[in-house]
């Protein structure tokens, strides 16, 4: 039993520790190591293409997180005085979402957003005054904040939804017992007993959205984001650049998921006093 | 009354409740209760969980509104009034204290939610005072979850207190407490009371935490009030069976009216018993009824002049030894015997056979309803 378990770590593991190896190589092949050094990492960050996805990474991380937080949280907040079977076929949706494989959500979007383009771009052509200056919709940073937002709010709804159920009913009546408005009480036991949820919530949708190829594959248009930066590279070769690339990625993905996982923890040791 | 009810609440009381109903669906949670709140007195709603007791009081808060009904606070009509802008402030069962703040940012809550502000200094004042009301000084800027059961129950209690509420809501407040403690809370809450002078309004489902604090005792039951009376009332002159049984202990015979005379009755119970006493509302000749007799009440002895009975268990309560023992007619009853009782007759063991008497007028004849 246990030989198959630590071959199964070995097998899940080792994989990205020979990218994480690789990436201090000090030769300029992928395949032989030759000593150590941290040039790759040096090259990676002054090469402008990758800075350049980078950029359009964080971004469209930064910004679709924080609109999937806010709809989630409005969305969890909304759905504790749902019950029955309307409850049960918003949970079903919330999961659908999360569970459908992302080369779906990527296809319908883009087809969609083409759709729904093809059918707007002519109407605003028409009513613009010079019709071949008209703004024209188009893939972009824009479909990529659409299609990752709406993937991650389902997320947000189910982490703070736990935490808004778990929340003790009577802090709400005490509150508004002594004396708070809906809205004071909103601002001053509410938020504060969910605001981990938020956080890590926030937090998972930011990694989601960094880290997702499959999505950005279809919806980026002409964006390049750092996974499909490197799933691009990768096309002329390994190189010891991409490990870096690739290790450093990882490394901030899993510092974020162990911030977002202990930030959970704390706030519910904090909701049961 | 009557013109006064038409005009407005009477000015005696601090709360009313006039025909207040409250019904979730098909389930009727509280049922018509009609109950003035006397200003500065201590009331509390005893009855089994399920009875309505704690719809009274959410009415009261501001959490339900009744169906049916009016409820009055000090003279003013409140029904459509929510609960945070009603003059009365509630001890949660479990406390309920913000677990993000701390002892006196929970405390100063009900001040800091006031329009304009309070200044701070004032607000501080208020809490230690609070604190030292509730005997917990210089606990201010602890954690809550730093602190114990009992001292979580004296923040949840100053939290209430600050704002000087003209009603003061305790739901199941010593539930969650050990015995020991809850005693001594009993204590205090009750010192507390006559000190501050505000109402206060307890739901209980422990007849002895209603009996010992309460100056009133409203005893519930599917969602009505059976009887109101002072806990010595309610123990003296139960209303009917149920009353019996849920202030005290009691022991209960049933058997046939043959006389009435007065507010006298005579019940004849198994084997041609006879149980004379007090005679219940209603209680007429030849209907069925019972007799109710505290256990303190009979006494029992060596000798053979009363009614014959076995000892079948024996319970040693320190000042007091609670028996049970058996007639073949009349069944189990128990019987509570003083120490003093017992020291001229020495103590009976467990199947030793006695006989127990009781005086004339010390049974309750009552509705077995």
């Amino acid at each position: 039993m246990r030989f198959y378990a630590i071959a199964v770590y070995l097998f899940l593991y080792i994989p990205i520790g020979v990218i994480a190896v690789f990436s201090f190589n000090a030769g300029r092949y992928a395949a032989q190591l030759q000593g150590f050094s941290t040039q790759w990492y040096g090259k990676a960050l002054s090469n402008p293409f990758v800075m350049e996805a980078l950029q359009t990474s964080a971004t469209v991380a930064a910004v679709s997180a924080t609109l999937a937080t806010i709809a989630g949280t409005l969305a969890a907040l909304a759905l504790q005085g749902v019950t029955g079977k309307p409850r049960m076929i918003f949970d079903a949706l919330l999961y659908i979402a999360v569970m459908v494989p992302g080369i779906v959500i990527g296809i319908s979007t883009l087809i969609a957003l083409v759709t729904l383009f093809d059918w707007l771009n002519p109407m605003i052509a028409a009513f613009w005054p010079v019709a071949e200056s008209a703004p024209k919709l188009q893939m972009g940073k824009g479909s990529l904040i659409a299609a990752h937002g709406m993937f991650t709010m389902a997320l947000v709804v189910i982490i703070v939804r736990a935490r808004v159920a778990g929340m003790d009913r009577s802090l709400i009546e005490a509150s508004a017992d002594l004396g708070a408005t809906p809205l004071g009480t909103f601002r001053q036991v509410t938020l504060p007993q969910i605001f981990p949820a938020i956080l890590a919530g926030f937090l998972l949708a930011f990694t989601f959205s960094f880290d997702d190829f499959i999505i950005a594959f279809f919806v980026a248009g002409s964006e390049t984001t750092l996974p499909i930066y490197v799933f691009s590279s990768i096309r002329r070769g390994v190189t010891p650049e991409i490990n870096a690339i690739g290790t450093m990625v990882l490394t901030v993905s899993l510092l974020i998921l162990v911030v977002a996982q202990s930030i959970l923890q704390r706030g519910r040791r904090a909701q049961t006093g | 009354m009557g013109a006064e009810s038409l005009t407005g609440a009477d000015k005696s009381s601090i709360a009313e409740l006039r025909g207040a109903t409250k019904r979730f669906g098909a389930v009727v949670a509280a049922r018509d209760i009609n109950l003035s709140i006397n200003r500065g007195e201590f009331l509390s709603f005893l009855g089994p969980s399920g009875c309505g007791k704690t719809t009274a009081l959410r009415m009261l808060a501001g959490f339900e509104a009744p169906t049916e009904g009016d409820i009055y606070l000090d003279g003013q009509r409140v029904n459509d009034i929510p609960a945070h802008q009603r003059p009365v402030n509630m001890v949660f069962q479990h406390y309920a204290l913000f677990p993000h703040l701390t002892v006196a940012e929970n405390i100063s809550y009900g001040l800091r939610q006031r329009r304009p502000k309070p200044p701070a200094a004032e607000i501080e004042a208020a809490v230690n005072r609070a604190l030292e009301t509730v005997r917990l000084p210089g606990f201010g800027p602890r954690r809550i979850w730093e602190m114990s059961g009992g001292q979580q129950q004296r923040v949840a209690l100053a939290r209430a207190i600050i704002n000087e509420p003209k009603l003061l809501l305790l739901d199941e407040p010593m539930a969650a407490l050990d015995k020991k403690l809850r005693h001594d809370m009993q204590i205090e809450l009750q010192t507390l009371q006559r000190k501050l002078g505000i109402t206060f309004i307890l739901v209980t489902h422990d007849q002895e935490e209603a009996l010992s604090m309460s100056d009133r005792i409203c005893i519930m039951r599917d969602g009505g009030i059976v009887q109101i009376g002072s806990p010595r009332d309610l123990y003296d002159r139960p209303k009917n069976r149920y009353v019996a049984d849920f202030v005290g202990k009691s022991n209960f015979f049933e058997g046939r009216v043959t006389s009435v005379a007065g507010d006298t009755a005579d019940l004849q119970g198994a084997a041609g018993i006879s149980f004379i006493g007090h005679a219940g509302a209603g209680i007429a000749v030849g209907q069925r009824a019972i007799a109710s007799l505290r256990p303190e009440q009979i006494s029992l002895s060596r000798g053979d002049g009363g009614v014959p009975v076995t000892v079948v268990n024996r319970i040693f309560l320190g000042e007091h030894t609670e028996y049970l023992v058996q007639n073949p007619d009349l069944g189990q009853f128990l019987i509570l015997a003083s120490r003093q009782a017992e020291a001229g007759e020495g103590n009976l063991e467990p199947g030793e056979t006695g006989s127990v008497s009781w005086r004339d007028g010390a049974a309750l004849i009552l509705n077995n309803d």
